[in-house]
């Protein structure tokens, strides 16, 4: 019975102690970021291995949701003789939710991962010790380069998902579905908002770009340095990044599009 | 990889994604539209019922567009709904105009109608369109229809 209540008692305090690290690290990680000025190799090859290496996966995820989107849009619209407002159906429910959604989970899944597992290997490895000892913070030269990469990538990715996949949708809706080219775009332009739908899109992807690559560059910083620990880390990045993305898109959303 | 590799394909993958923001934003949503505010001007119209008519709607006359509603809000003394029509400088009406509220389609949207009258002056900045008609409710027009089925029998 003790041991039980000992048990219970003993993951409140490891949760809570846990969140106090992540908040630490975080604000370590901010100050660490005046440092990239000085030296903005450190940005641009992040820069390649966060953001350019996730673009294909984006490209072509991007093209099929657009496709699929359009082509459902279709099957239920053309009962109701609106099938001119697949185009609407296409860009609103990219733009609004599915780009930065998407995004923000494919990043997880194959940026922030790699993030995790790279940063958590050179702690196993006692490089970040090694760094330390050579009076280099690894908080200035590995962790805030990393951080910055992830922060400007995921945004850009987001505009990259939204532009293809409705260009994908595009493709479908005149070349299979016949429609015309200039139905398609005017209905967008009609009921699309740049403030309204846009922009708030693309802050979504902010904030989820913040908080993916804040979970995978603290889960790989304070893993444990075993292979265990590190394949424990590399999956926590995911389930974690995963979930939270999609629970902020709900807070996001209530408070953008007040219903 | 070497240096230069590295930054050619991070400047790639950057102006790519500037492109896409262009093209989200001018393309595919009414960014353009926002420009070409400048020459305007506003008139307003009352109406008894303007059904589903939102800021934003479109005005037009003729089946071409040649404004939108500016705003919306309801006149506490004559207790009709106040309609902001913000119309473009290049379009002249005369100022007997009437305006209604129509529908795109069975459903669609809702919008502003214009039909110019034969006045030789044209409407001016903050002048009132006299003539209007109400927007076309469905339940009135069902319910008023049961009625007159009602009356004769």
């Amino acid at each position: 019975m003790l041991n039980w209540l000992q048990g219970i008692g003993h993951s409140v305090f490891a949760s809570i102690s846990r969140i106090g690290r992540a908040a630490l690290f975080l604000w370590q990680c901010l100050l660490a970021l005046s440092y990239i000025p000085q030296k903005p190799m450190l940005l641009v090859r992040q820069m390649y291995s966060v953001g350019v290496q996730t673009l294909l996966i984006i490209l072509v995820a991007g093209i099929f949701v657009g496709m699929v989107l359009a082509l459902q849009a279709y099957i239920v619209l053309v009962d109701f003789g609106a099938e001119e407002s697949i185009s609407l159906m296409v860009s609103l429910s990219i733009l609004r939710e599915l780009g930065p959604v998407f995004t923000g989970l494919l990043f997880a899944g194959r940026a922030g991962s790699a993030l995790t597992a790279e940063i958590g290997l050179m702690k196993s490895t006692e490089q970040l010790s090694g760094m330390e000892m050579m009076a280099v913070n690894p908080m200035k030269y590995v962790i805030a380069p990393r951080f910055l990469a992830g922060l400007i990538s995921v945004p850009l990715l987001t505009a990259i998902f939204m532009a293809v996949a409705i260009l994908g949708g595009f493709f479908v809706a005149t070349e299979m579905l016949g429609q015309y080219e200039g139905v398609f775009w005017s209905q967008m332009q009609a009921k699309v908002d740049f403030y309204d739908d846009l922009i708030n899109g693309m802050i979504k992807s902010l904030v989820f770009g913040f908080v993916v690559v804040w979970i995978a560059v603290f889960e790989g910083y304070d893993c444990v340095p075993t292979s265990e620990g590190l394949g424990q880390a590399t999956t926590r990045t995911v389930v974690h990044g995963s979930l939270a993305v999609l629970g902020l898109d709900f807070v996001l959303t209530a408070l953008m599009f007040n219903v | 990889m070497k240096t230069r590799n590295l930054e050619i394909l991070v400047g790639a993958f950057v102006v790519l994604a500037v492109l896409a923001m262009v093209m989200l934003s001018l393309k595919m949503s009414n960014l353009a539209s926002y420009g070409d505010e400048g020459d305007v001007y506003e008139v307003t119209a009352q109406f008894e019922n303007i059904g589903g008519l939102k800021v934003r709607s479109p005005v037009s006359a003729g089946g071409v567009r040649v404004g939108k509603v500016a705003n919306i809000s309801y006149n506490n003394q004559a207790f009709t709904a106040q309609v902001t029509l913000q119309l473009e400088d290049k379009y002249q009406f005369p100022l007997d105009t009437s305006a209604s509220v129509l529908t795109a389609g069975l459903l669609g949207e809702q919008y502003v109608g214009l039909v110019p009258g034969a006045d030789e002056e044209n409407l001016q900045q903050g002048d009132e369109i006299e003539l209007t008609q109400s927007a076309l409710v469905l339940e009135q027009v069902i319910g008023q229809f049961l009625y007159s089925k009602a009356q004769e029998e």
